[in-house]
């Protein structure tokens, strides 16, 4: 079913400091819909909805409202409001006048703000609050302040930033049903920006994954679960087993050494893929039965499920299972083919590769400098004449966070982190160049590190000039 | 209890330092030559009431300016940079590091007969006299009290959350709106001590009018400094007075304070 949107972004960018903030963002919001821009902080999301409420101008890209463009249109001007973080609810003047704020700067008649602040109250569960003020009221009953001032507007769309962040975990929950109560009522748009990946699978029509200034995904809560588009996407949504695999042939996949029929194809042969399964899909069998077997190595009881901890082939892979193995005991476990959702790669191949120039020579310790992006590296090992050019093929695991805070190259931001059963795959991002790395150690997405290089596993060509011995 | 020792020197100081000289002026002031109570100081002190109202004349035009000058510019320098904003504050401080009588000193030099400001106004045909009236006198105070008009102005409108400004915005009002229905009314705590602590020691300072004022432009402070060697007691019961008037005054502004400013 096609709806007309009523807010389209197109072709957005934004740069702050010279560092990308979004990239290429294209959306479209349908009218009366509830949508939530979902992602880690620092993935432009809130960015993306200070665009829409017009406190920040794309440095280039257009905002379309209702078939209007309307860039550079001041926030006043816009029939959008905005439900901020921290509520930003006027401390000066108490529940009814923050709510009536709007209109009053509409110069509606009096009995008229009157009547609108009161029905507005009333749908936020506030009637009787009218003249407290609002530094004594709770978080939960503030927030709801702050949705009664932007609702009391009359805004076909309504932005709302991470409203519930500040609120206590049961408090949470009571206000994402109310808020879905709300928006079905008024039949208003809402645009919900959260980290919280189980607030948006409630309360959306539908989700937009966000990672790094880029949409990954935009679908319906179902659609984003079951078919995530990439790694990413299923490590952020809900609990995800993320395995490599190669997929061998059309509706063949292996997995830690295992064929697995699966229901995909087109991925060509022998190529890598990532694997998602859902811990709930995998099902406990005896050794014989299973497709692959494993140790059962933890056992914790959540009340619906047990989650458990398997060790196969150094991978852990986790289960939710409503009947349990104890702990040490051999079981087997089996997917169901719908259930093995593969995807691409994050990253186009499994290794780093890249040419560098090499600056210095140092022949009696059999060392040449290379320069990467500005930084001298040295490459043992090896002995080039200056100025020849390298070809260096890097495996994920010859690059590494040195605890010291020191790198070869320093400031490296860190795209994406997933657990892949037995290693995080991270993803990083250099001034020229992105590089795929191995680590045990659990990293910060959105963060800068400085990396180091281990050549030790890695394979050098020459491009150009001669070698004067390779070892 | 232990906190409570601690202030013991305090206590101390003030009772050395303020309540007895208090005590002092008080009986200075109602205490005759024989010893006896007498208001005959208070009449004498009465002859001097237009040097008085025309120090709170003076006082309140200086309080005024300054508020006008130092409100834009505080809101401009709130909204700017953490990094500016502490340049900004530095330049304002600079000129309180040299002693205040040099700064008056700089001014007489300035606008003296025959200083560079008369001399590039006479190029133009102008022949005024730039000092000896209340306009040097009240550009003398502003000088010396608009840092202390900007800082508690700064200070209380950098404490304003930017989402209000935007939530503002969002609910439709133009950038002057804004400052007349958020900035003004949550600023008002840093107008009132503002405005304290520029009218109380204008209304009381002296020098000032003695270098930049003529003889008709005696400041009650001069009074008072002139008439201590002679007259000590007169210049006690002046100083009485002027006590009294600037507590009503700080009474009256902390109670509009109160009503206004709610909690930041």
């Amino acid at each position: 079913m096609e709806q007309k949107s009523i807010v389209s972004l197109r072709n957005i960018n934004v740069k702050f400091d010279g560092e990308v903030i979004l990239n290429n963002i294209d959306l479209d919001i349908r009218n009366h819909e509830f949508i939530t821009l979902l992602g880690p902080s620092g993935c432009g999301k809130t960015t993306t909805l200070r665009i829409i409420g017009g406190f920040l101008e794309p440095d280039n890209g257009d905002v379309f409202y209702d078939g209007n463009r309307i860039n550079g249109t001041p926030p006043n001007k816009r029939n959008v409001n905005t439900v901020f973080q921290k509520y930003a609810l006027f401390p000066h003047l108490n529940v009814f006048d923050n709510v009536a704020f709007g209109l009053k700067l509409k110069k509606l008649p009096k009995d008229e703000i009157k009547q609108k602040v009161n029905k507005m109250l009333s749908i936020v569960d506030l009637k009787g609050y009218e003249r407290r003020s609002v530094s004594k009221l709770s978080g939960g009953q503030q927030q709801r302040v702050a949705i009664a001032r932007a609702l009391v507007c009359d805004p076909d769309v309504l932005l709302l930033d991470e409203p519930l962040g500040a609120l206590d975990l049961k408090l949470r929950k009571d206000m994402q049903i109310e808020l879905k109560r709300i928006q079905k009522m008024t039949k208003k748009t809402f645009v919900y920006v959260t980290h919280d990946q189980e607030e948006a699978l409630t309360m959306s029509d539908r989700v937009v994954v966000m990672n790094n200034g880029k949409i990954e995904q935009i679908g319906t809560p179902i659609d984003i679960y079951n078919e995530p588009a990439n790694a990413f996407v299923a490590d952020f949504i809900g609990e995800a087993n993320i395995l490599d695999g190669i997929m061998l042939k059309d509706y063949k996949v292996r997995i830690l050494g295992s064929d697995f029929p699966c229901v995909d194809k087109g991925f060509g042969e022998n190529t890598p893929v990532d694997i998602v399964i859902r811990p709930e899909d995998i099902e406990i069998t005896t050794p014989a039965e299973g497709t692959i077997e494993g140790d059962v190595t933890g056992v914790v009881f959540k009340g619906v499920h047990y989650e458990m901890e398997v060790r196969s082939k150094g991978c852990i892979i986790l289960i939710h299972s409503t009947v349990s193995s104890p702990v040490g005991s051999h079981i087997g476990m089996k997917v169901d083919p719908n259930n093995i959702h593969i995807m691409r790669k994050l990253f186009p191949t499994p290794y780093n590769e890249f040419e560098a120039e090499v600056t210095y020579t140092d022949e009696s310790e059999n060392t040449v400098t290379i320069d990467i992006e500005g930084n001298e590296v040295d490459l043992p090992g090896y002995t080039f004449e200056k100025g020849t050019k390298l070809r260096i093929t890097l495996p994920p695991e010859g690059l590494y966070v040195d605890g010291d805070g020191v790198g070869q190259l320093s400031d490296v931001y860190i795209e994406s982190v997933i657990w892949k059963g037995m290693h995080n795959e991270i993803i990083l991002e250099s001034d020229e160049r992105k590089w795929i790395m191995h680590s045990e150690q659990d990293e910060q997405v959105a963060t800068y590190v400085p990396i180091c290089f281990n050549f030790s596993e890695a394979s050098v060509e020459v491009i150009s000039g001669e070698a004067l011995n390779e070892d | 209890m232990k906190t409570k020792k601690l202030i013991i020197p305090y206590l101390l100081w003030m009772f050395l330092f303020t309540l007895v000289p208090l005590a002092l002026i008080i009986s200075n002031a109602f205490r005759g030559a024989d010893g006896n109570f007498t208001l005959e100081f208070f009449r004498k002190a009465l002859e001097y009431r237009s040097q008085f109202f025309y120090s709170l004349w003076v006082a309140f035009l200086s309080t005024s300016i300054c508020l006008i000058l130092a409100y834009p510019l505080s809101y401009f320098i709130s909204r700017s940079s953490a990094r500016a904003q502490r340049t900004y504050t530095m330049l304002i401080m600079v000129p309180m590091w040299m002693n205040f009588l040099l700064r008056i000193r700089a001014w007489v030099l300035l606008l003296q007969n025959g200083g560079p400001v008369d001399s590039l106004l006479n190029i133009f045909g102008i022949d005024a006299q730039l000092m000896g009236n209340t306009t040097a006198v009240v550009l003398g105070m502003v000088y010396e009290f608009l840092p202390f008009m900007i800082l508690p102005l700064c200070t209380v409108m950098g404490k304003i959350d930017k989402s209000l400004i935007e939530a503002a915005q969002d609910l439709g009002c133009s950038k002057l709106n804004v400052i007349r229905k958020v900035v003004f009314p949550l600023s008002v705590p840093g107008i009132i001590s503002g405005i304290t602590m520029v009218f109380v020691p204008s209304a009381s300072t002296f020098l000032v009018s003695q270098y930049l004022g003529g003889p008709e432009n005696r400041m009650i402070g001069d009074i008072i400094e002139m008439l201590y060697k002679s007259d000590r007691n007169t210049a006690s019961a002046i100083a009485l007075c002027l006590m009294v008037v600037i507590l009503a005054f700080m009474v009256i502004m902390n109670r509009f304070g109160d009503e206004e400013a709610v909690g930041i």
